[in-house]
């Protein structure tokens, strides 16, 4: 780890001047952060420890029924928020479906958005990586691929967006605030990340210095709580990347679906939403018919990077269950396998 | 530079002065504490080895800076036992055979006491999988140790464990 200045500001305005510094960069939780040190792939000459500023760690109702949430909330605190988790199910089923409980303690919402991608060529510094350093060239086209991106990406990045907590949250209009020096400002999170082009190194649209402060979810998110959820298939049973996840959300009535919500995690180089799809959904009947329908558009312009030619048939059956269990409702209490395609009923083993 | 930073370890106030930023809480457990019961495995956050309780969660002391942890409350396996009188956890441990090399289990049982007292699994065998899945066993003593957390719960639960204080740790 390279050697830094550590600074600890008591104010959001401290912080974003502290922040200002070429090479500062944000401390919260440290779980990718710290990760990232140790390996050499991020050389931050100043850390910013955002911990003690108390305004980021609210979780309140605003006035136009939004929920906005402080980026200091832990993981595991906001999954386990009873309002929160039964308004949002599919975001806490998300949440408690990525990292360890350890990791989930410390990480914080803001830092979940924040993560960079787990591309092992990413964290190599012997390999050669756009996003790592621009104009070096991209190892992980002829390497090691099968779980890189098939959505969005470019001859010069195909990495993945490694966030479970983004996928719902991107399907639920979800908007990211932002502070900088130049004042506060509001993007939505399908905007926040950016697709690699010819600039993979330019992962979000945060400007330098500048903070994320809060998430907030707009009043017409909570139109979901009883239809939501997130499946996310791994290769192991748990603490595990998604090879490809879903969340899936769906208002209906008469027997027509009246609202809906997809988006897909661990195919593209942030949460990818699926609008076309939604909009094939609006007024058909649900089932398996349209599910079917609706993956084969969430995943009409997707192409393979390498060998993970197989996650574009795997996106789509993950698109269609996740939009069945949506369809079935959200459960009163969240699978013991939080998102797991194990079905699991209490008490019993997943693999008995 | 220079850091001063307080930190509650096991219930005793410790005043460090750091002299570099970059030590984790677990590198000033160990090498300047001489704590050594919190384990050091992978050092990324990936087995589970390095779990402390701090402020009464369980996280990896290997991805927390330590002077970032500046006034916490820092709860070790050493902090556990009262005297000769083992912690639920552990005596749950050794009944049970929750390990065999012993390496991981430091971080086993103190990841056990914070998933006890975040009271979110029960008594599901499959929840308390889940909730311990931070933890790597190489010798795989899974089962026995899914075996001793359900024990413990219940000793806990009907109050025969150690000081309240411990247990809500």
């Amino acid at each position: 780890m390279n050697r830094f200045d550590y600074v600890r500001p008591t104010s959001l305005a401290e912080a974003v001047a502290a922040a200002a510094m070429p090479g500062a960069a944000y401390l919260a939780g440290g779980t990718n952060l710290l990760d990232l040190m140790k390996g050499g792939v991020a050389r931050p000459e100043r850390l910013v420890d955002i911990t003690r500023l108390p305004e980021l760690n609210r979780v309140e109702r605003l006035d136009d029924g939004s929920l906005r949430v402080g980026a200091l909330v832990r993981n595991a605190d906001l999954a386990h928020d009873q309002a929160f988790a039964a308004t949002y199910p599919a975001v806490a089923e998300a949440l408690l479906s990525g990292a360890s409980a350890q990791l989930r303690n410390a990480a914080t919402v803001g830092g979940n958005i924040m993560q960079r991608t787990r591309c092992s060529y990413f964290y190599d510094t012997a390999s050669a990586c756009n996003r790592r350093e621009l104009g070096s060239g991209c190892d992980a086209l002829a390497g090691e691929n099968r779980h890189h991106a098939v959505l969005g990406w470019s001859p010069a990045c195909i990495a993945t967006h490694p966030s479970d907590f983004c996928v719902p949250l991107v399907a639920l209009d979800a908007v990211v605030e932002i502070e900088g020096s130049k004042g506060r400002r509001h993007v939505t999170l399908e905007e926040f990340h950016r697709l690699p082009g010819e600039a993979p190194q330019r992962e979000t649209v945060l400007e330098p210095g500048e903070l994320v402060v809060a998430v907030r979810l707009p009043a017409e998110a909570s139109a979901f709580a009883s239809h939501a959820r997130y499946l996310k298939l791994r290769e192991r049973t748990s603490y595990a990347f998604a090879v490809v996840s879903a969340a899936a959300a769906l208002v209906v009535e008469g027997g027509r679906i009246r609202q809906a919500r997809l988006a897909l995690g661990g195919v593209a180089a942030k949460p990818w939403r699926a609008r076309a799809a939604e909009a094939a959904l609006l007024g058909a009947e649900p089932g398996e018919a349209a599910y079917a329908g609706a993956a084969a558009l969430a995943l009409a312009e997707a192409k393979p990077s390498g060998d993970n030619g197989f996650k574009i048939e795997l996106a789509r059956r993950v698109a269609v269950r996740a939009l069945s269990l949506a369809e079935a409702g959200t459960p009163a209490r969240l699978p013991a396998l939080p998102a797991s395609v194990f079905a699991s009923t209490t008490g019993a083993r997943h693999d008995a | 530079m220079s850091l001063s930073i307080s930190l509650t370890i096991n219930g005793e106030q410790r005043d460090v002065e750091l002299d570099d930023p970059r030590v984790t809480l677990l590198d000033l457990l160990r090498e300047r504490l001489d704590l050594t019961g919190t384990k050091k495995g992978c050092d990324r956050g990936q087995c589970g080895a390095c779990t402390v309780l701090v402020d009464g969660r369980r996280v990896n002391s290997c991805l927390a800076l330590a002077a970032s942890q500046d006034g916490a409350e820092i709860l070790t396996i050493e902090g556990l036992a009262q005297g000769e009188t083992l912690h639920p956890v552990q005596a749950a441990f050794i009944a049970h055979d929750g390990f065999q090399c012993g390496f991981c289990t430091p971080g086993q049982i103190m990841s056990a006491v914070g998933l006890i007292g975040e009271g979110q699994a029960g008594d599901d065998p499959e929840r308390i999988r889940e909730a311990m899945s931070g933890n790597l066993c190489r010798c795989a003593a899974y089962g026995g140790i899914v075996e001793a957390v359900l024990e413990a719960q219940r000793t806990i639960a009907a109050g025969n464990g150690a000081d309240t204080r411990r247990d809500a740790a």
